[in-house]
């Protein structure tokens, strides 16, 4: 039985690569090898889309999968911080070959999607193929916001590397800056506004730097100016920068002429609210964000930043049949992580496929865990469990769960969190990829 | 894959899959699970495996104690606190041995 299994997949496999080159003239024939009940075209082979594929081919096989994404590998934002921090030399660890995906049966159109016509339901490629479905999921992630913060744009961006979106720039471009940087130097992070793609992430950021500082460069200081009042396990990243790293991490908020308005990448300055410059050795700018241009161009943002969803389905209101997953939507309170995006993909393919098969939607609950690193053998993390509203208006955290680790845990459960986060990733990354 | 998903991409289950009762679907609060637990519950790098590995009587126990803050963890009390009984009953259902 699972000898067969296996050559029915490479079966499919062959015919899914087939269905690339041929593009959507192929696309009939795979139909037919799956007798399939319904079309689903996936916008997207990051967290939300690469788990789509992944959930609709282990969960419906009568359901026929288009994975439509440019490149050959996917970098993840998840573990790129620790490169920072010198635990690993490359990206070789974070970097996954989209094979396994197709050997499963996902046909790959290896292009960026250009357009989607919500009332014809096709998607255009780059290339021009028009790629017809019956559902369709989009989890584009996010673009950021070039010149919102004067000065900073793509060009500076070379100068001061946001490394936030790992196919726009690889975290190899600050972590190159902070190995040529000499001892005693300062390295400024601009930490964004609310919401922004991984709340923790500037945080743990910073953390992996102090890591590394503290092994190589140990009188060199790292200042965060940040746009916020507050931020995602704020209490224990503070605890732990003490405990760890002393006074080498100094955070700025907001209100204490932390945000960032401008920048001069010739000077190394940054200019706050009130006038303030800072001067940096080495700057991260990480930028306001929105949805990726594919859903705002496309209508599904309605001209806002980001997707407005139903929070039952992930369905965008004006364009029945489309549904909006991963950091591209606005969920709250869920954060956009990976681990949400991944989640909310089972979710969209649930009632996805269910409505192709006229099988019965069942109820929906969403999870999020996002664990971070502060040090060696130190993970704290922060857990949400949450439910739409009746109406699909909002989403409720469930009473008395969730919420950050424990202020004060011992050596052994912060090891414990550190243990369980390289866990997480070998268990996220393998859903999409394995 | 676990065998029942096996049975389900051989394409051999087509039958009752396509029937409203979905009994091989993992239930809705599972999905939570396998971002960390693995896809098939196998567990990874200190995570512990879920699949098969408790009775169902024991799972059920298991959730409620982490629930109570009466057994040592890190993030299981903080979620099993957002269940309802039906979604542990669920979550036994499809985790715990035959
Ligand atoms: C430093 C950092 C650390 C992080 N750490 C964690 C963590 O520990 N845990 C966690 O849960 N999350 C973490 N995140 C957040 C996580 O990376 C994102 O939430 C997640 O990637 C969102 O998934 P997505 O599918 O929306 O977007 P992505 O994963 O970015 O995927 C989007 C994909 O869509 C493709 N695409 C875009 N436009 C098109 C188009 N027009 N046509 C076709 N394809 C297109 C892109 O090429 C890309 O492959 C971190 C983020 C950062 C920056």
């Amino acid at each position: 039985m699972i000898k067969k299994t296996r050559n029915n997949i490479s079966r499919r496999g062959l015919l899914a690569s087939g269905a690339t080159l041929a593009g959507v003239l192929a696309a009939p024939a795979v139909a037919r090898a799956q007798a399939t009940a319904g079309r689903l075209v996936i916008v997207g082979g990051g967290f939300g889309g690469a788990s789509a594929a992944r959930a609709a081919r282990d969960r419906y096989p009568n359901i026929a999968v288009t994975l439509i994404e440019p490149a050959s590998q996917f970098v993840t934002c998840p573990y790129g911080n620790l490169v920072l921090a010198g635990r690993s030399a490359d990206l070789a660890g974070i970097t996954h070959s989209y094979d396994k995906l197709v050997g499963r049966g996902v046909t790959k159109i290896s292009q960026e999607a250009r357009e989607i016509d919500a009332a014809k339901k096709t998607v255009r490629t780059a290339d021009n193929q028009t790629v017809a479905y019956d559902r369709l999921i989009v989890s584009p992630g996010i673009d950021l916001k070039w010149d919102a913060i004067k000065g900073y744009d793509r060009a500076a961006s070379a100068v001061m590397p946001h490394c936030w979106v790992p196919s726009l720039q690889p975290v190899t471009a600050l972590a190159d800056k902070l190995k040529a940087m000499a001892d005693g130097g300062t390295f400024i992070m601009v930490a964004p506004p609310n919401p922004f793609r991984c709340p923790p992430g500037p945080y743990e950021r910073a953390s992996m730097v102090a890591e590394y500082f503290k092994k190589a460069k140990p009188k060199s200081k790292i200042l965060i100016l940040d746009a916020k009042d507050g931020f995602s396990k704020q209490p224990l990243f503070l605890d732990a920068w003490k405990a760890l790293y002393g006074d080498m991490i100094e955070w700025v908020p907001a209100n204490k002429e932390g945000k960032v308005v401008a920048v001069d990448p010739a000077a190394m300055t940054v200019e706050t609210e009130f006038g303030k410059k800072h001067k940096g050795d080495v700057v991260n700018v990480i930028p306001p964000q929105q949805a990726a241009r594919i859903a705002r161009e496309s209508g599904l943002t309605g001209g806002a930043d980001w997707a407005a969803i139903d929070t039952r389905t992930f369905e965008i209101k004006s364009a029945p049949g489309v549904f909006v997953i991963g950091d591209a939507n606005a969920a709250p309170p869920m954060p956009k992580s990976g681990f949400v995006a991944n989640n909310t993909a089972m979710r969209a393919v649930a009632v996805a496929c269910s409505q192709m098969t006229g099988a019965a939607i069942p109820n929906a609950i969403y999870f999020n865990t996002c664990y971070s690193h502060v040090g060696e053998n130190y993970g704290i993390s922060v857990v949400g469990v949450y439910r739409p509203n009746a109406d699909g208006t909002k989403i409720d955290e469930a009473p008395n769960s969730g919420g950050i680790s424990a202020q004060g845990a011992t050596p052994d459960i912060r090891a414990g969190e550190a243990t369980y986060a390289d866990g997480w990733y070998r268990s996220i990354t393998n859903y999409m990829f394995g | 894959m676990t065998t029942r998903l096996r049975m389900v991409s051989l394409g051999l289950a087509t039958a009752w899959f396509a029937s409203p009762a979905q009994a091989q679907m993992p239930p809705v609060a599972a999905n939570g699970c396998l971002g960390c637990h693995g896809v098939d519950g196998q567990g990874a790098n200190g995570i512990p495996a879920i699949m098969r590995v408790q009775s169902k009587a024991d799972f059920t126990a298991t959730m409620k104690l982490f629930a109570e803050n009466k057994k040592p963890g890190t993030i299981m009390g903080r979620i099993s606190r957002g269940y309802t009984d039906q979604d542990i009953a669920e979550l036994a259902a499809w985790f715990g041995k035959p």
